[in-house]
């Protein structure tokens, strides 16, 4: 789960990191007053998204008195923002955060990541703050150092000096950054979180080090444990679709093709996208219905693939282990019954009871498509979508 | 022989009273697999399946001899019943839990490295559907009528997509020495590496599938360990190739946030190292019997 940059710099201040004094607004007017609260003559106004590259969209305004303020917020709030990690859809202005304006000496970038090579957290950090991780890691790469920290003793005083020296922060500032690291490697640990990013940590041109910018994301598997960090969470910046597949224990991902996918198991719902792709067509999502597959849970999964509007033809692909042809069968027949699906739809059905499973499908009156391998289901399901395509008609559920 | 897992070995499972758990209890004791007993603390005493529960693994492993285990304990106390088997002399642990947190594999990880090697407990897992040994024993959730004993040994992250291509073997009559699945999160047990040691070594295994995805080290690292070290034909196929970047795929681990973490970068890299690459998942059965007959 991620959360807003506000939101982790708070967290991150209670563990000792220092952060600027700001303030959150939900509307212009709220912004002018939160800058004249927090003092000063330049404040920094910044859209909370849920994504980087905010800078470069227009998303932080550096802002001189009330009616710059007014202004940059104005063309904030209410407006999907477009940055190279939202997609083409953007995400939605609801949330703007004023910041007293720090006079910058220098910008360093900084990471604490789930390492999977080492299998333990690792700090990743550069004296190319302010540009992407990828940019540096591209153009460069010896600018980066690394620590790796031993899971039983934790992150130590000399891995964080070491690493301020190797960023070349000044003596005197050495300190301030092993408060730095050791606070975010404790929010790390205690609160569960799979990354965080400061980009850029910055020293001030009066000795401070401060963290101007501020991601996290949580591992949703621990949030059981951290209710005032699930607390956190904005619905606003997640894909409606996503978030109520999640909400009904689905895993389903958008894209921007027109084959919908319900399929069992992870790694066989990817592989059903690649042989869709291969097959000449594009997925429209990768959606796992998971093990012990309900006939309700499968006509969930018809209603979800079928909100996208841009989905032409759907294909369902269960190899049943734990799952039963059959119960999958009805629950096929019984969403396209109850859902009204008017788009062709081609099953595939493998282990556990296919004889009976078939037989429910073949049995049913419905236009289903039946393929016998996941080649064939692919090819029908990419046949089916351009067949539909060159009749420009769609296949009525009672035809 | 196959690997980790044989017709004597003798398992407990932890967590044998849940649902999901008796289940597979019975599954796997039809299947002939030598399921002794049970771990659940506060239940010692019961029965499920015809096999003793116990109130720790220590007392399972005192009075049963259990080597194996499989463990069903929920997320939230799954890493604790992975490290009270690593202490108890479980050599071999399976563990098919979903969403544990990923620090507390890292605990469990760390801890496992306690023990000297000889007598480190080995890890498959978590997230998985198990380990089976075609006609001699299964220690998972997986359809057993699929797998046909034989000299295939499959390893690979994903249970649905190990089954795609189980049947697709037996389709031609090709069995499996051991299928061993790792899971699909970050933080796991036993990489691709560590398995591909295993069935290098193992007489009954001619040839190695290795089904990946998306997402982490484990490909690439596999693959540097195959050029050097593997004789064997190594057929593999990456699932992902339409996965977008930055986006998890049902898989905790399925995740591509690193340079050399996509398919294509996958199917590039293993290629590079000898490795046979199905490009279509429908066509793994068809390379492996293309490769064994070329072998």
């Amino acid at each position: 789960m991620d959360i807003h940059e506000y939101q982790a710099k708070e967290v991150l201040g209670n563990f000792g990191v220092a952060v600027p004094d700001g303030a959150l607004a939900y509307s212009p007017e709220q912004a002018t007053y939160r800058a004249r609260e927090l003092g000063g003559d330049r404040w920094v106004v910044k859209a909370q998204i849920h994504a980087g590259g905010r800078g470069k969209a227009g998303g932080v305004k550096v802002c001189e008195s009330d009616v710059e303020i007014q202004e940059a917020t104005e063309g904030m709030f209410g407006q999907k923002m477009v940055t190279h990690q939202t997609g083409p859809e953007g995400k939605g202005i609801y949330r703007v955060y004023v910041e007293a304006a720090v006079p910058i000496d220098r910008e360093i970038y900084l990471g604490f990541v789930l390492d999977r090579s080492s299998q333990r957290v690792m700090i990743v950090a550069s004296a190319e703050g302010g540009m992407e991780i990828e940019e540096i890691s591209a153009e460069k790469p010896d600018s980066i150092v690394r620590a790796i920290v031993e899971p039983a003793v934790g992150l130590r005083e000399f891995q964080c000096r070491q690493l301020a020296f190797k960023l070349g922060i000044a003596p005197a500032l050495v300190q301030q950054m092993v408060r730095t690291l050791q606070g975010c490697y404790r929010a790390f640990t205690e609160l569960d979180v799979t990354m965080v990013e400061i980009n850029p940590l910055v020293i001030t041109s009066d000795n401070r080090v401060i963290a101007l910018d501020a991601k996290m994301t949580f591992d949703d598997n621990a949030l059981f444990r951290h209710p005032h960090v699930a607390e956190l969470r904005d619905k606003s910046q997640e894909d409606p679709r996503e978030s109520r597949a999640a909400d009904r224990g689905l895993s389903y991902v958008g894209l921007d093709g027109n084959i919908g996918c319900i399929v069992n198991g992870a790694g066989l719902a990817m592989a059903t996208m690649d042989t869709i792709k291969l097959a000449g067509g594009e997925p429209a999502n990768f959606l796992d219905i998971g093990g012990g597959a309900t006939p309700e849970r499968v006509a969930k999964a018809f209603r979800l693939v079928l909100s996208d509007k841009n989905v032409q033809a759907i294909l369902v692909n269960i190899f049943a282990g734990i799952n039963r042809c059959d119960w999958v069968a009805e629950g096929v027949v019984q969403a396209m019954k109850e859902v009204g699906v008017e788009v062709p739809v081609i099953v595939r059905l493998a282990g556990t009871n296919v004889e009976a499973g078939q037989k429910i499908l073949a049995q049913s009156g419905l236009p289903i498509i039946r393929a016998a391998t996941l080649n064939e289901a692919a090819e029908r399901a990419v046949g089916a979508w351009q067949n539909d395509l060159a009749q420009g008609t769609k296949l009525g559920v009672a035809s | 022989m196959s690997i980790l897992l044989d017709r004597d070995t003798k398992v407990i499972v932890q967590g044998i009273t849940g649902k999901m758990a008796r289940f597979h209890t019975k599954d796997m004791l039809q299947y002939g697999t030598k399921v002794v007993g049970g771990v659940v603390p506060g239940k010692g005493g019961d029965t499920v399946e015809g096999v003793p529960v116990f109130d720790t693994v220590e007392e399972a492993v005192e009075n049963t001899g259990a080597e194996a285990s499989l463990v069903f304990v929920p997320p939230p106390f799954a890493a604790d019943g992975i490290m009270e088997a690593a202490d108890a002399g479980i050599q071999y642990c399976v563990c098919i839990t979903d969403g544990i947190p990923a620090q507390d594999m890292i605990r469990v990880k760390r801890y496992m490295y306690r023990y000297p090697k000889e007598r480190r407990m080995i890890l498959t897992g978590p997230n998985c559907a198990g380990t089976i040994s075609p006609g001699k024993a299964m220690l998972g959730i997986m359809p057993y009528h699929i797998y046909l004993p034989g000299n295939v040994g499959i390893v690979g992250r994903s249970g649905t997509l190990g089954y795609e291509a189980a049947a697709q073997l037996k389709e031609r009559g090709i069995g499996v020495s051991t299928s061993v699945g790792i899971g699909g999160d970050p933080i796991n047990g036993s990489s691709f590496r560590d398995i591909l040691e295993r069935f290098e070594q193992d007489e009954d295994t001619h040839i190695i599938a290795m089904i990946g995805e998306i997402g982490g080290p484990q490909e690439a690292e596999a693959a540097d360990y195959i050029r050097d070290h593997i004789t064997k034909p190594v057929v593999a196929y990456v699932a992902g190739l339409t996965a977008p970047k930055g986006r998890t795929m049902g898989h905790a681990g399925a995740i591509i946030s690193a340079f050399g973490e996509s398919a294509s970068e996958k199917v590039e890299i293993l290629s590079a190292a000898g490795v046979t690459v199905a490009e279509n998942p429908a066509v793994i059965g068809a390379t492996i019997a293309k490769v064994m007959e070329a072998a």
